[in-house]
């Protein structure tokens, strides 16, 4: 089936995303939507108890909470993105050929989010898992401060392509599950306390073996081959305790 | 024993307030090339659903050109009815015929068909100081905010609330796209710099007086976020003569503005590091050197620490400013096409005035990005 086309140029975002219900509900599997301008919740309204799927295009810049708690449905943006990508996603899939701004995957339950360039602050914050529900997040670049504030599980990986060091501070600030791989290295006080920085073991290089494949696959402008950002040590950063607060509340 | 008593249940209305945000909008021609408010009220509109229609402004630079020598006040006129309003113009003229000279004034031009709620008589005087006694030794500077806050505090229903060269502010209660259409920006006026606010009103009520922006001579903010720590701030900046008469915490950030920037006369760099400096933790991590500076910074600026989320954008002639807390608890996105350099709450906003950008960064909390005229004349 043909795509269909939506222009966005004018539309409130209820209107929108009313156009993108409808459209799923009458069984259009690809959208494309163009000139898109600041409407948020993009592909928000989306759940149907028979599991319906949708490829969504998105052409200009889409506001804040994109995506949020998606339901399996893959979404793929032309541009950058703003705050609050992909906040509580459940399931599905979110490609920015851009950067991202604050707060991405935020309560992140499910599903994987890659970007191609660096993410703003408070990236997977309070990202989760539960059972085989394991969020994934691909950063092409880095990522400000708070990366996996409060962070209780789910995958983040953070490949500093362009040489970029990892500036942010804070990083993993309360951080009591889930794992951070970061290409490169940040010094001990860049992280929470409640962080363990470590090398990878073989585990955890088949996980990043696995999603460095998969960015690579989505971006294949860059021109960047999986073995070339392979071949630079990663670092594992982890929680060191699964009730970090224990001796503070207890 | 039997207990009789039963707590008094009280029914509570549901809390129904819609939680949403400001929006702040800044675009500056480094150039000096002027352009009308056409496009940045086009950008706030944009995002129309981060206020509530309880608060907009303006303020333009470079907007007097035929008066540029003198400062332009704004003046607006509150009251119940067109007698009250006028009555406080009459209270007003006086004192500003006798400490000014006035080379020019007029009512500030506005579509009276405009869907804005319960409008003030605005009037824009043009004028140099008439300094007489001891008044004579200060600074004209000086002499305008004293002058300023004296009509603030003592005059009833008379607020001044812009006074810089060669710039404006026009705000009230509506939508910052009504407020525009009100005063018609984007037909009577061209500046090299606009700044822009969409408000919704958290901790006070809407009035026209305090709609973003603040400003005092040719410094004007505009603000998202919330400033906790307003009473400490205002205590602080009392001692150095300025009345926040506003009713809205961002008052606060425009006189802090003036009392660093103008008075004390220290670069924006320094000011960041009062208004938002790093907390003790990144103090701990610094070299001596930075350590001392941002330690005493602490100990003689304590007061003025702008505690609780912020994003804002402070305009002075020649310059455009963005700075957010130190944890950034507000969104602020930065961007430049040429000689345009912008600053906005989403980028959506600036994309759709400029399509095309060099380059769009969010910058970390705390430090300043900082937009110039390339030429100062």
């Amino acid at each position: 089936m043909d795509a269909v086309e939506v222009d966005a140029t004018n539309l409130a975002t209820k209107e929108l995303n009313d156009r993108l219900r409808e459209l799923m509900l009458s069984g259009v599997e690809k959208v494309v939507l163009r000139n898109v301008c600041g409407q948020r919740y993009i592909g928000t309204r989306l759940y149907t108890p028979e599991h319906r799927k949708m490829d969504i295009e998105i052409y200009g810049t889409p506001g804040n909470d994109l995506a949020a708690f998606l339901f399996g449905h893959n979404i793929r943006v032309h541009a950058n993105a703003q705050d609050g990508v992909g906040n509580t996603m459940d399931h599905g899939e979110i490609v920015v050929e851009g950067r991202a701004g604050d707060v991405l995957g935020f309560s992140m339950r499910g599903g994987k989010i890659f970007v191609r360039d660096s993410v703003g602050y408070r990236t997977a914050l309070h990202m989760k898992e539960y059972e085989d529900k394991k969020p994934v997040v691909v950063i092409g670049g880095t990522s400000q401060d708070f990366l996996g504030e409060y962070m209780a599980g789910g995958i983040v990986i953070l490949l500093g392509l362009g040489g970029k060091p990892h500036k942010g501070n804070f990083l993993g600030t309360g951080m009591h599950g889930g794992v951070i791989y970061l290409r490169g290295t940040v010094d001990k006080t860049q992280v929470g306390g409640q962080v363990d920085i470590s090398p990878l073991n073989d585990a955890d290089k088949e996980i990043v073996d696995h999603y460095v494949s998969e960015f690579v696959q989505r971006f294949p402008d860059l021109g960047i081959g999986k073995e070339e950002i392979l071949k630079s040590d990663f670092i594992r950063l982890s929680a060191k305790s699964k009730r970090p607060y224990v001796k503070l509340y207890a | 024993m039997e207990f009789k008593i039963t707590m008094p249940r009280k029914r509570r209305e549901l809390y129904n307030k819609e939680i949403c945000a400001c929006s702040i909008f800044g675009a500056m021609n480094r150039d000096g090339e002027r352009f009308t408010g056409a496009g940045v009220m086009k950008a706030i509109a944009n995002m129309h659903v981060r206020g509530n229609g309880l608060g907009g402004g303006f303020a333009a630079y470079g907007i007097y050109p035929e008066h540029k020598d003198y400062y332009a006040f704004h003046l607006m006129f509150t009251g119940g009815s067109a007698e009250a309003r006028m009555a406080a113009k009459r209270d007003f003229d006086p004192y500003l015929y006798e400490n000014f000279d006035v080379v020019f004034d007029e009512e500030i031009p506005h579509r009276d068909e405009s869907t804005v709620s319960d409008p003030p008589l605005v009037w824009r005087y043009f004028v140099t100081p008439n300094k007489k006694g001891d008044d004579a030794a200060l600074p004209d500077e000086d002499y305008i905010v004293a002058k300023i806050m004296h009509v603030n505090t003592q005059i009833d229903n008379a607020y001044v609330f812009s006074s810089g060269k060669n710039m404006g502010c026009f705000k009230g209660v509506g939508y910052p796209e009504e407020i525009g259409e009100y005063f018609m920006l984007d037909r009577l006026y061209q500046a090299y710099t606009w700044t822009v606010h969409g408000r919704f009103p958290t901790n006070t009520q809407a009035w026209w007086g305090g709609a973003h922006p603040f400003s005092l001579l040719d410094t004007t903010v505009v603000h998202n976020g919330e400033i906790s720590s307003y009473g400490t701030n205002r205590w602080y900046l009392e001692m150095y003569g300025y009345a926040c008469t506003l009713q809205t915490d961002t008052e606060v950030i425009a006189y802090a503005a003036d009392l660093l920037m103008r008075r004390q006369r220290l670069p924006i760099e320094l000011v960041a590091k009062i208004l938002a400096p790093p907390i003790w933790n990144s103090i701990d991590r610094m070299n001596e050197k930075e350590k001392k500076l941002l330690t005493t910074l602490r100990m003689v600026y304590g007061p003025l620490l702008m505690n609780g989320p912020f994003s804002i954008i402070i305009g002075q002639t020649g310059k455009m400013i963005g700075l957010t807390d130190r944890i950034r608890l507000r969104p602020l996105t930065a961007a430049t096409r040429g000689p345009m350099f912008y600053l906005s709450s989403e980028e959506a906003s600036i994309r759709l005035i400029s399509p095309e950008l060099d380059s769009v960064w969010t910058p970390n909390g705390g430090e300043p990005v900082i937009g110039e005229l390339n030429n100062i004349a």
